[in-house]
C-alpha cells in the first residue's frame, strides 16, 4: 500500500522531467532534398540534433555495398539502411558520447572509409555511415523518416 | 558573554549557545595535529564563499539557451563587481576540489577512514559526489561550447546502461538532446545542490565530533593530558591556513582568472558543431582518463564510477590496525605511488586518447585498482608495523632536548 501511494506520489514528479508536449510537438521535420546535388551533403536540424542528408555517388554506393560484413564491429548491410540507395540519412550524433562527426563540409576530415570522423575520441564511419574503427559501438542511427514525395522526406 | 540574561534565557529555552560552546570553543582536539588538518575547515570556509556567491550571481543569471550566454557577458561587463564575483566563484570551484582532494589523501595517508571512523568517512565520500555532481553543472550554465559539450558527453555516460540507458538519458535532457529544458534544470539543482551540501557537511561534523579527530599519530587520546580546547589553538591555527590559501586565491582571482578554465567556453553554445578537443575541467581528468582508457563504453562508465565508489568500502579493504601511515613503512610507500598514479591519471585525461597516451592510461587505470583491490588488503595481511608510541603526548615528553 505504502509503496504503491509514495510511487503514485513521486511518479508525476519524475515524470515531469520527461520531453515535454511542446517539445514533442517539435519531434518531426520535413526536407526538400530538390537542391541537393550528387555528392552534396546537408545538415538538417531534427530534435535539437543534426541529422546528415547525403545524395551518393555511384562509387559511394559501391564502396558501401561491397564491404563484407565480418569487417563490420556492427554488421548490417547498407541496403537495410536507405529507402533509395541514392539517399542517406543518418542522425549525426556520434554513437559513442554524442559527439558531431566531421565530414559534412567540404574540407572536413571524412575518416579513413570516406564517410565521417568523430574527433573527439576517434570513430571512423564508412559511406553507410556505419562503425569501421574506433570507440563508438554502433552504426550512426538511421532516424524514421518516409518519402512524402518524390524529393521530399518527412522526418520523425 | 554567556552570562548575559538575554544569552542565557535564549539558551534556557533552546541550548544552541551551549552546543557551540561545547562544539566550536571547548571542543577537546588532539594536541599534535598538523597542517594537513587545516583542509576540513578549509573546505567548509570555501563551501560557504561559493553559496554566498552563488546567491548574488544568481540574481543576474539567465537560465536559458538564448540569454544565459550573454548574461554571464552582463554579469562581466556591465555588473557591479560582477566580474570579481564569477571569477571567485569559478576559481573558488577549483579551490574547493584541491582542498577537498587534500582533505581526502590525509585521510588516506593516516587512517582517518578506520574504525571507529567509517561512516564520518563514508559520509565524505557523498560530499565528494555532491560536489561533483554541483561543479558539472554549474560548468553548464555559462552556455558556452565546453558546456553544451561536456554536459552532451557526462549525460550520454548513461546511456551506457543497458536496456534503459535511452530513457534514462531522455529523461535527465528532458528533450531528444541538451537544450534548453536541460539547462534550467541544472540551474534549479546548482542552486539546490549546495544547500545538500551544508546538511551533509553537518552530518560530517556531527560524526566527526563523536570520537574526535584523529591525528597524526593515528592512536587514541589516553586522556585529557593529549587534548587542547579547539579554541583558540586550532582556530588560530585554521586562520592562519585560511589566510595562506586566501593568498593563492586571490592571486588566481586577480592575476589568472582563466587559468584553469577553458577559452572554447567563450564560444556560445553551437549543437551542431563539436569543439575538436572536448576536455573537462581539470579536476575531474583523472575520471575521465579512467573512462577513456577503456574501448568498451559501458565498461568504461563502469571503471569510473567504481574508482569513487570503492572509497566507500576502504575502511573494510584495509585491515591493517594501525591507522597513521607513519608506522607503515611499505604502506606509506604505495600511498606516494597512488599519489602519483592519480597525477599521471590527471595528465592523460587531458591528453588526447590515443597513442602513448592511452597506453599509460591503462596502466594508470590498472594500478589504481590495483591499489585499492590487492594491494591495501595485503598489506593489512603481511606488512609488519612500526611499534607505536604509548600515547600522543609521550614523544613530545621523550624527545631529546634541544
Amino acid at each position: 500500500m505504502g509503496v504503491v501511494a509514495t510511487g503514485a506520489a513521486v511518479w508525476p514528479l519524475a515524470d515531469s522531467m520527461n520531453p515535454s508536449a511542446e517539445v514533442l510537438a517539435l519531434a518531426s521535420t520535413e526536407v526538400d532534398l530538390s537542391p541537393v546535388a550528387e555528392g552534396q551533403r546537408i545538415s538538417v536540424f531534427w530534435r535539437g540534433k543534426p541529422v546528415f542528408v547525403d545524395r551518393r555517388t555511384a562509387e559511394q554506393i559501391k564502396a558501401a555495398e561491397e564491404v563484407p560484413m565480418d569487417e563490420l564491429p556492427d554488421p548490417q548491410l547498407d541496403e537495410a539502411r536507405v529507402q533509395k540507395p541514392e539517399w542517406l540519412v543518418l542522425v549525426g550524433v556520434c554513437t559513442h558520447l554524442g559527439c558531431i562527426p566531421l565530414g559534412q563540409k567540404t574540407g572536413e576530415p571524412r575518416g579513413e572509409y570516406g564517410g565521417w570522423f568523430c574527433p573527439c575520441h576517434g570513430s571512423h564511419y564508412d559511406t553507410s555511415g556505419r562503425i569501421r574503427k574506433g570507440p563508438a559501438p554502433l552504426n550512426l542511427e538511421v532516424p524514421p523518416y518516409s518519402f512524402v514525395e518524390d524529393e521530399v522526406i518527412l522526418i520523425g | 558573554m554567556m552570562n548575559h540574561p538575554l544569552v542565557k534565557w535564549i539558551d534556557h529555552r533552546l541550548p544552541i549557545i551551549t552546543l557551540m560552546n561545547k562544539e566550536l570553543n571547548e571542543y577537546p582536539t588532539p594536541r599534535n595535529l598538523n597542517y594537513w588538518w587545516n583542509f576540513g575547515s578549509l573546505a567548509g570556509i570555501i563551501l560557504v564563499i561559493m553559496i554566498l556567491t552563488g546567491i548574488v550571481l544568481a540574481m543576474q543569471y539567465t537560465p536559458h539557451k538564448d540569454y544565459a550566454f550573454d548574461s554571464v557577458e552582463r554579469i562581466m561587463r556591465d555588473v557591479n563587481f560582477g566580474w570579481m564575483l564569477r571569477y571567485i566563484h569559478a576559481n573558488g570551484a577549483s579551490f574547493f576540489f584541491i582542498v577537498v582532494y587534500i582533505h581526502i589523501f590525509r585521510g588516506l595517508y593516516y587512517g582517518s577512514y578506520k574504525a571507529p571512523r567509517e561512516l564520518l568517512w563514508m559520509i565524505g565520500v557523498v560530499i565528494l559526489i555532491v560536489m561533483m555532481a554541483t561543479a558539472f553543472m554549474g560548468y553548464v550554465l555559462p552556455w558556452g561550447q565546453m558546456s553544451f559539450w561536456g554536459a552532451t558527453v557526462i549525460t550520454n555516460l548513461f546511456s551506457a546502461v543497458p536496456v534503459f540507458g535511452e530513457a534514462i538519458v531522455t529523461w535527465l535532457w528532458g528533450g531528444f538532446s541538451v537544450d534548453n529544458a536541460t539547462l534550467n534544470r541544472f540551474f534549479a539543482l546548482h542552486y539546490l545542490l549546495p544547500f545538500v551540501l551544508v546538511a551533509i557537511v553537518v552530518l560530517h561534523l556531527w560524526a566527526l565530533h563523536r570520537f574526535g579527530s584523529n591525528n597524526p599519530l593515528g592512536i587514541d587520546a589516553k586522556g585529557p593530558q593529549d587534548k587542547i580546547p579547539f579554541n583558540p589553538y586550532y582556530t588560530i591555527k585554521d586562520a592562519f591556513g585560511l589566510g595562506v590559501c586566501l593568498i593563492f586565491f586571490a592571486w588566481f582571482v586577480f592575476f589568472a582568472p582563466n587559468y584553469l578554465g577553458h577559452p572554447d567556453n567563450y564560444i556560445p553554445a553551437n549543437p551542431l558543431s563539436t569543439p575538436a578537443h572536448i576536455v573537462p575541467e581539470w579536476y575531474f581528468l583523472p575520471f575521465y582518463a579512467i573512462l577513456r582508457s577503456i574501448d568498451n563504453k559501458l565498461l568504461g562508465v563502469v571503471a569510473m564510477f567504481a574508482s569513487i565508489f570503492v572509497l566507500f568500502i576502504l575502511p573494510w579493504l584495509d585491515r591493517s590496525p594501525v591507522r597513521s601511515g607513519k608506522f607503515r613503512p611499505i604502506f606509506k610507500l604505495f600511498f606516494w605511488v597512488l599519489v602519483l598514479d592519480c597525477i599521471v591519471l590527471g595528465i592523460c585525461g587531458a591528453k588526447p586518447a590515443e597513442g602513448k597516451w592511452l597506453y599509460i592510461s591503462r596502466i594508470g587505470t590498472f594500478w589504481y585498482f590495483l591499489h585499492f583491490f590487492v594491494i591495501i588488503p595485503l598489506l593489512g595481511i603481511l606488512e609488519r608495523p612500526r611499534p607505536l608510541p604509548a600515547s600522543i603526548s609521550e614523544p613530545v615528553l621523550k624527545a631529546p632536548a634541544e
